[in-house]
């Protein structure tokens, strides 16, 4: 009957708040990690929606080849026209 | 049941209770990481995809620029020489030259000279070319000089005649505004007016105006007597 007091009182006085403090650990870590997420996920969204000029590299590319052209023209005609030094 | 037995029941449902509750919490917030993971996953995967060709375009880029680069280089290189081409890259971007050219590594070890020599071997080009450059008013032989005023007169050449020897025979722009000497009126047609402008302060007629042949009249009347203020009045020396 003794053992059987002495087991209660473990069982109370021991094993429920290790197991509680062992369960609210965990929640406060996951808990912890939402925001986190969260932020992430805006990041990310905001990131990607950063990227939307990204299209215009393809006109950059473009422009930058027709002013290559035409500086290659210009370049061969000054090449043309004025005397090596 | 005795006693203990008892104690040990309560003490094993409120372990089973505080199992519950906070495994339960701790499945919330999980599914709510799981959540914002996939919206951070959908984010990254959309960055992933519109940064995919990021790579081959600016590359394409870099090749066409190292093109120009090489190409304006090259040329300024061959046609000002070595030594003017870095006193000109001094003169625009002072500093620069000091890094010299991507091609010509000698060109780091090249003295820039004074701009103003390059600017008469530019003069001089310029006077070669027989454009008659205002930047070659002045002896080649002198120092390198522009002529600002003259280099503007040159230029207004360029434009028509009349609008440069003869300003004052143009005739003046039109007044416009409220305050206007002569008012006129928005037409609904083109070419066809309500009526022919007023002086400011003349009384306005509210009546609705007679048309003939689609004018008004009144713009006839004003016509008829715009024609007769312009011919030489008959008699009229004899009266004065």
């Amino acid at each position: 009957m003794t053992l059987e007091w002495i087991g209660d009182a473990v069982l109370l006085l021991v094993v429920v708040p290790v197991v509680v403090y062992l369960l609210r650990g965990v929640l406060n870590a996951a808990n912890s990690i939402v925001p986190s997420a969260q932020q992430i996920a805006v990041a990310a969204n905001a990131g990607s929606k950063d990227l939307d000029a990204t299209a215009l590299l393809l006109t950059t590319q473009d422009q930058v080849q027709k002013t290559i052209e035409v500086a290659a023209d210009y370049g061969g005609s000054l090449d043309v026209i004025l005397d090596d030094a | 049941m005795p006693a203990a037995g008892v104690v040990m029941i309560i003490a094993v449902l409120l372990i089973v209770v505080a199992l519950v509750f906070y495994l339960v919490s701790t499945i919330v917030a999980l599914q709510r990481i799981t959540k914002a993971l996939d919206e951070a996953i959908a984010g990254v995967v959309g960055i992933i995809e519109k940064s995919a060709p990021v790579d081959d375009v600016v590359t394409s880029i870099n090749t066409n620029l190292d093109a120009g680069v090489d190409l304006l280089e090259g040329l300024l290189v061959k046609k000002a020489g070595m030594q003017d081409a870095v006193g000109l890259v001094e003169g625009l971007y002072p500093g620069a030259a000091g890094e010299g050219f991507r091609n010509f590594p000698e060109s780091k070890e090249t003295k820039a000279p004074r701009i103003s020599e390059v600017y008469t071997k530019g003069t001089l080009t310029l006077a070669r070319l027989g454009r008659e450059a205002p930047i070659a008013a002045a002896s080649p032989n002198g120092p390198a000089l522009r002529n600002p005023s003259y280099g503007s007169l040159a230029a207004r050449t360029l434009y028509p005649e009349a609008r440069q020897t003869r300003p004052t025979a143009m005739p003046r722009s039109p007044i416009i505004g409220t305050d206007s000497p002569v008012q006129y009126e928005p037409s609904e047609s083109p070419g066809v007016r309500k009526r022919m402008p007023v002086a400011a302060g003349a009384a306005m007629t509210s009546a609705p105006e007679e048309t003939e042949g689609g004018v008004v009249k009144s713009g006839l009347a004003f016509l008829r007597r715009l024609k007769s203020d312009k011919a030489p009045p008959s008699g009229a020396a004899d009266q004065d």
